[in-house]
């Protein structure tokens, strides 16, 4: 049902209240009146700009994270907006699953500062965990409970009525076309459809953040596009999400802006265009020769590009105009087994950033 | 409104404490959950907590007690049967064996298996909460077992009145969350399930046959006799005893209450610990 009251405020809160002042759990309207309400404004329900002079949901500086003597994140900056989907893009043990912990509240940071919806993770932790959906690395669904049991017992962790998670959970199944398994085991699911049901059970209390830990690893082709679809939804309905990933098309498909980690440092930060157009060419020439010959071969075509990056199984000439480099590697005799000349992209830019592929 | 009233004087760092009535709060909002656990068990449970006593009382009470009965032990016992001596020791340990049942494996999965703990500290519930909820599960299981076993006793004429039947119950909870509380800090511990033998071999097996369930401890060797005074399960057969068959006596009666509450307590206080390192680490 829509609540015309809760319409109002929607409308005229965000300017002057926070998210529905004291109500801890304003998603007690329906899902589609929200995404209504979002969709009339084109503004995200958030209510709480005002509350961090940055506008920022997240706000994190110098934040950092040990355990024992190891430490995982060693100073981070990161903002995010409201209504932004926004990455952490970056090769395991950079420290991407250890800050996503501590933005999502449940492990406390070892220095720095955090807040989350103008909130302190520490002091406010079961606030805010009750406006953030997670969706792990791991399933962590239970394989005992039908599918429709897993989203209605979960929602009843947030303070929801049966009422209401019986309808989020129907509306939510539809939304990720798992209807027709609702009273399926969940070990009976494939793994997309095991993801797609983590990712309705992150959104049963309607959050204003969805935290999202490397969404479609492991997951085949088919599966991994199904469910892009899903988070493009998401963010055209003004949700903000926050992923981890180490696939480069993930972050250029889903992310406004990023971040690159390494070594649990941030090495840079901007939208993927801007990325690619401070860290990489417009192209990039790639030459395939036979196995061992890239290192030697680099003195060769050295001047051809503005700079030349040397992999096992080839050489990336970094240039504006692929053809012609390419045309002049022929032309100095080179015969390359086969030449692929393409846009540069954020792999691109991670491997000029720090010398390494993102997936070794 | 509240806002307004939070002292700006705290440190920005320190944790908020859980405040107790929150923690009730959301430990009661996972009773769905564990309901939903207790539909897909109820029926294996039910079944195995009528059994278990009757088939206990038809070997050891009547099997074995007609044995003992003719022959001269009747004194020795107090002069109660053996049937009658056995059946408060027989509900205290079966408490105990659920209990443990109902802390190792299925916490270990909470953490390892099914990670259901992880998921669920990702929403508003917090360690604490979780490790209540759990424990207040395990109470009801033992409300559930022991009331049959009650039951069953009743029908087999040994309980005195209904009153002796409650305080027998009462016992049987205590000793049961006494030993729930610091096996769920040793699971919650615990890295590999390999570690759940030694519990069950060295610790409950013995702890079950020297509690003086079926016997005395005091026939025993001195110093495993003493050692039988340290282990919880001899407070409960005691406590169970005064509860059906023998008189109270007040200090003893205190010194065993207080020995299961200390241990309860201080099982409590190690898991929440660990529960909340190992959760939000």
């Amino acid at each position: 049902m829509i609540e015309p009251e809760s319409i109002v405020r929607h409308i005229v809160a965000p300017a002057c209240t926070g998210r529905l002042g004291n109500d801890p759990l304003p998603a007690q309207t329906s899902w589609g009146c929200r995404w209504l309400v979002l969709d009339c404004l084109n503004v995200s329900e958030d209510g709480v700009d005002h509350a961090d002079p940055t506008g920022a949901l997240i706000d994190a500086r110098g934040l950092v994270k040990s355990y024992g003597d190891f430490t995982a994140v060693r100073g981070i900056d990161v903002q995010v907006r409201a209504g932004e989907a926004f990455g952490f893009l970056g090769p395991n043990g950079a420290g991407k699953s250890s800050t996503m912990r501590m933005i999502a509240s449940v492990s406390p940071i070892t220095g720095g500062s955090l807040r989350i919806l103008g909130l302190d993770p520490a002091r406010e932790g079961p606030a805010v965990r009750a406006r953030l959906g997670v969706c792990p690395q791991e399933d962590q669904l239970d394989m005992e409970l039908s599918v429709r049991e897993n989203l209605t017992v979960y929602g009843r962790y947030f303070g929801l009525t049966r009422a209401v998670c019986a309808q989020r959970a129907d509306e939510l199944l539809g939304f990720v076309q798992l209807t027709e398994k609702a009273g399926a085991k969940v070990e009976d699911l494939s793994g997309g459809m095991k993801r797609r049901l983590t990712i309705a059970r992150s959104l049963i209390n309607n959050p204003d953040i969805l935290l999202l830990d490397e969404p479609t690893t492991g997951l085949d082709p088919q599966a991994r596009h199904l469910l892009w679809d899903k988070l493009f939804r998401l963010k055209q309905q003004g949700i903000t999400i926050v992923l981890t990933t180490h696939y480069m098309d993930e972050a250029e498909q889903l992310c406004d802006r990023l971040v690159v980690m390494d070594d649990g440092l941030v090495v840079a930060e901007g939208s993927p265009a801007e990325l690619i157009a401070r860290h990489a060419t417009r192209e990039v020439t790639e030459l395939r020769f036979g196995v061992g010959h890239h290192e030697e071969l680099l003195g060769k075509v050295e001047d051809l590009a503005e700079w030349v990056e040397v992999l096992p199984d080839r050489l990336l000439l970094y240039t504006d105009d692929g053809e012609a480099a390419a045309a002049a590697v022929h032309a100095r005799g080179l015969q390359p087994r086969s030449v692929l000349v393409r846009r540069s992209t954020l792999e691109d830019v991670f491997l000029r950033l720090t010398g390494r592929t993102l997936v070794d | 409104m509240a806002a307004s009233t939070t002292p700006a004087t705290t440190s920005a760092t320190a944790p908020a404490k859980d405040r107790l009535g929150e923690v009730f709060e959301l430990a009661w909002r996972q009773r769905d959950y564990l309901a939903t656990v207790y539909k897909r068990t109820w029926k294996g449970s039910v079944v195995s907590s009528f059994l278990m006593p009757v088939l206990y009382l038809l070997a050891m009470g009547v099997g074995l007690g007609g044995f003992i009965d003719d022959g001269s032990a009747q004194s020795a016992l107090g002069g109660v049967r053996y049937i009658e001596f056995i059946a408060p020791g027989l509900l205290v340990a079966t408490a105990m064996q659920t209990a443990v049942g109902e802390s190792t494996y299925p916490v270990m999965g909470g953490f390892k298996w099914t990670k259901v703990y992880h998921s669920q500290v990702a929403t508003p519930l917090s360690p604490a909460s979780v490790l209540l909820a759990n424990l207040a599960y395990v109470l009801f299981r033992l409300t559930t077992t022991c009331t049959v076993f009650v039951v069953v006793l009743a029908a087999f004429g040994l309980m005195p009145g209904v009153g002796a039947a409650f305080a027998v119950l009462l016992v049987a909870l205590l000793v049961g969350m006494a030993y729930t509380t610091p096996v769920f800090a040793y699971s919650a511990k615990l890295e590999e399930p390999s570690g759940f033998a030694p519990v069950f071999r060295l610790g409950i097996m013995p702890m079950f046959l020297f509690s003086g369930a079926f016997f005395n401890v005091s026939q025993l060797p001195d110093v495993i006799e003493w050692l039988a005074y340290l282990n919880p399960l001899w407070h409960a057969v005691e406590l169970a005893r005064m509860a059906t068959i023998y008189a109270v006596d007040a200090p003893a009666l205190l010194l065993h209450i207080a020995y299961l509450v200390l241990l309860l307590g201080v099982g409590w206080w190690l898991a929440l610990r660990l529960f909340t390192r190992r959760l939000v680490g």
